[in-house]
């Protein structure tokens, strides 16, 4: 029997619980996350650094354009492992499995169950964040020190993108709304991310825009692991960790909307 | 100390009271039915007892706990078993039981899974997917799942709804193992039988409001007498037959193709018709009479 006694806010052991939870489905799919999680960087560096640097462009910035593509394609692979798994996966698991019902009867509260599923998202998504710098550095990008800092950025800034993901299911009336979110934000974000083609050739107006963009920053980020950092980069991930915080309190109110008569 | 103490509960959900000034008491180690047709209220106010659902008026508590406020020590000694199958369908019967286990803050998950599995007789199917099980065997492990902290209170919320017999009547034989341990239990539904044969007492729900509560057997004695007389017959002969007891101040019920006279043996020879079949009133007149709607 359990014994009585009082329960705090966001504890350690329920977050855990959720966290479990995720990881004991994942062992049943992990395999073909990580073929596509693999494969998709390599097709990319293939298609758009070879493709594109035997033709068209040979380097950026002094960069070799394949260590250029492939260092941004970490942030591709950040959003796509982050923002999509949580939009498409909270929304199931609220929607079609009351997966949510079930838990909140538990002694589990919203908050502790947004913050356990966004943690989880992170770890995960920090983790296939880093498979595009591998792959980069065997087509030849060397390996710097700076690069043991990746999963760290990118851990926050999928933080970020799973917070928006949960608080966008936490917000469409139904799944085909996510069209809407992908266009109007998943895309260009990712396309205006500074991984394909250097922001500052772009107008001042997108440029100050991209400023804005949390996987702008991300790129920016990897980028100075593997050739260099700089002082503003302090607050490039300042920047990637208030959005963690942001997108955290905005999903855990739109789900406390969403889940609590 | 009650188990669920609700004083005046009222929950809207727009234009809608679905809980209308709900009084309702379980004291410890019983097994309470909460008896009423859809649409009653039943289902908000389990919902009201996990705070997934929040009142707009009145007081709640749950083992000892105010909710909402302090509705998470209230549900980590509370075990619920949904009327919708929410089982995690890719992983495991060990797994899921072991994910509420740590939901749960079991310090021993793999006895807790163990003894949970024994209950649930699913021992040898601790390794397969749920998608894999029949539908006896999900919903034996559902009510595990609600278990398997061993809670003092459970949360049954229609257990059996849309079952086979054969189902329906594993899952009492579980649920009459839980109340002969001293769980309380309190279970909505809105089968008859599934009340008769699991509540100790039985609290029809009506429009978000409980109208009558007791044992069955004293219920029936209040609402419907001893015995209910069934006619049968074309629709005009059952209209006569119908004003006929009604003018002598019998209640009288639709049951399917006939009528039921509540309460006959008040009416004197005359006004049952011979060819009436005869039988013991049941909670099921009680229910009909009292909400005005066809039981299941």
């Amino acid at each position: 029997m359990t014994e009585q006694r009082r329960m705090r806010r966001l504890e350690p052991a329920a977050i855990a619980g959720v966290m479990s939870r995720e990881a004991a489905n994942f062992r049943t799919y992990w395999k073909g996350t990580t073929f596509s999680s693999v494969l998709e960087p390599i097709v990319y560096l293939l298609a758009f650094g070879l493709g594109l640097s035997a033709t068209l462009v040979d380097e950026v910035n002094g960069v070799p354009y394949i260590q250029f593509v492939g260092t941004g394609m970490v942030a591709t692979a950040v959003i796509f492992s982050s923002a999509l798994p949580a939009m498409f996966g909270t929304f199931v698991k609220h929607r079609f499995q009351n997966t949510y019902d079930a838990i909140l009867a538990a002694p589990v509260d919203v908050e502790e169950l947004v913050s356990a599923e966004m943690l989880w998202i992170g770890i995960r998504s920090g983790t296939y964040g880093c498979i595009p710098l591998v792959v980069t550095i065997a087509f030849g990008l060397d390996p710097a020190p700076g690069m043991l800092l990746v999963p760290l950025f990118c851990f926050v800034t999928a933080l970020g993108f799973a917070g928006f993901g949960v608080a966008m299911a936490a917000t469409v009336a139904k799944i085909d709304q996510f069209n809407y979110v992908t266009a109007l934000f998943v895309t260009p974000l990712f396309l205006v991310a500074g991984t394909f083609f250097p922001i500052d050739g772009l107008p001042k107006g997108v440029q100050v825009a991209a400023q804005l963009n949390p996987l702008h920053q991300l790129v920016e980020l990897v980028r100075g692991g593997a050739f260099g950092f700089e002082a503003v980069d302090l607050l490039r991930f300042a920047f990637l960790a208030g959005f963690a915080l942001l997108t955290w309190r905005i999903a855990v109110h739109q789900m406390h909307k969403r889940l609590i008569d | 100390m009650a188990a669920i103490e609700l004083r005046g509960v009222v929950k809207r959900f727009g234009p809608i009271t679905a809980v209308d000034g709900l009084d309702l008491e379980v004291p410890e180690g019983i097994c309470l039915g909460l008896l009423g047709p859809n649409g009653a209220g039943k289902s908000t106010t389990m919902r009201l007892l996990t705070a997934q659902a929040i009142a707009d008026a009145g007081t709640l508590r749950v083992l000892g706990h105010e909710l909402p406020a302090d509705s998470k020590a209230a549900r980590a000694q509370m075990g619920v078993v949904p009327q919708l199958d929410n089982l995690d369908v890719d992983v495991t019967v060990e797994e899921n039981l072991a994910i509420f286990a740590r939901l749960y803050r079991v310090p021993d998950v793999g006895a807790a899974v163990d003894a949970a599995l024994d209950l649930s007789r699913l021992r040898g199917r601790r390794h397969a997917a749920v998608d894999q099980l029949s539908g006896g065997m999900r919903r034996r492990l559902l009510l595990a799942r609600g278990l398997v902290h061993e809670p003092r209170l459970v949360l049954l919320d229609e257990p059996t709804v849309g079952l086979d017999p054969q189902i329906r009547t594993e899952l009492w034989t579980l649920i009459g193992e839980l109340k002969a341990r001293g769980t309380t239990i309190l279970m909505s539904t809105h089968y008859i039988e599934e009340a008769e044969r699991l509540a100790d007492e039985v609290a029809v729900m009506h429009r978000g409001r409980i109208i009558s509560r007791g044992h069955p057997v004293e219920l029936i004695t209040e609402h419907a007498g001893r015995q209910t007389a069934e006619v049968y017959g074309p629709p005009d002969r059952l209209a006569e037959v119908r004003a006929e007891a009604e003018s002598r101040g019998l209640p009288v019920r639709p049951a399917g193709p006939a009528i039921a006279i509540v309460g006959s043996e008040r009416g004197g020879d005359s006004t049952i018709p011979e060819d009436a079949v005869l039988r013991a009133a049941s909670l099921e007149d009680v229910f009909v009479l009292l909400t005005g709607e066809e039981a299941e």
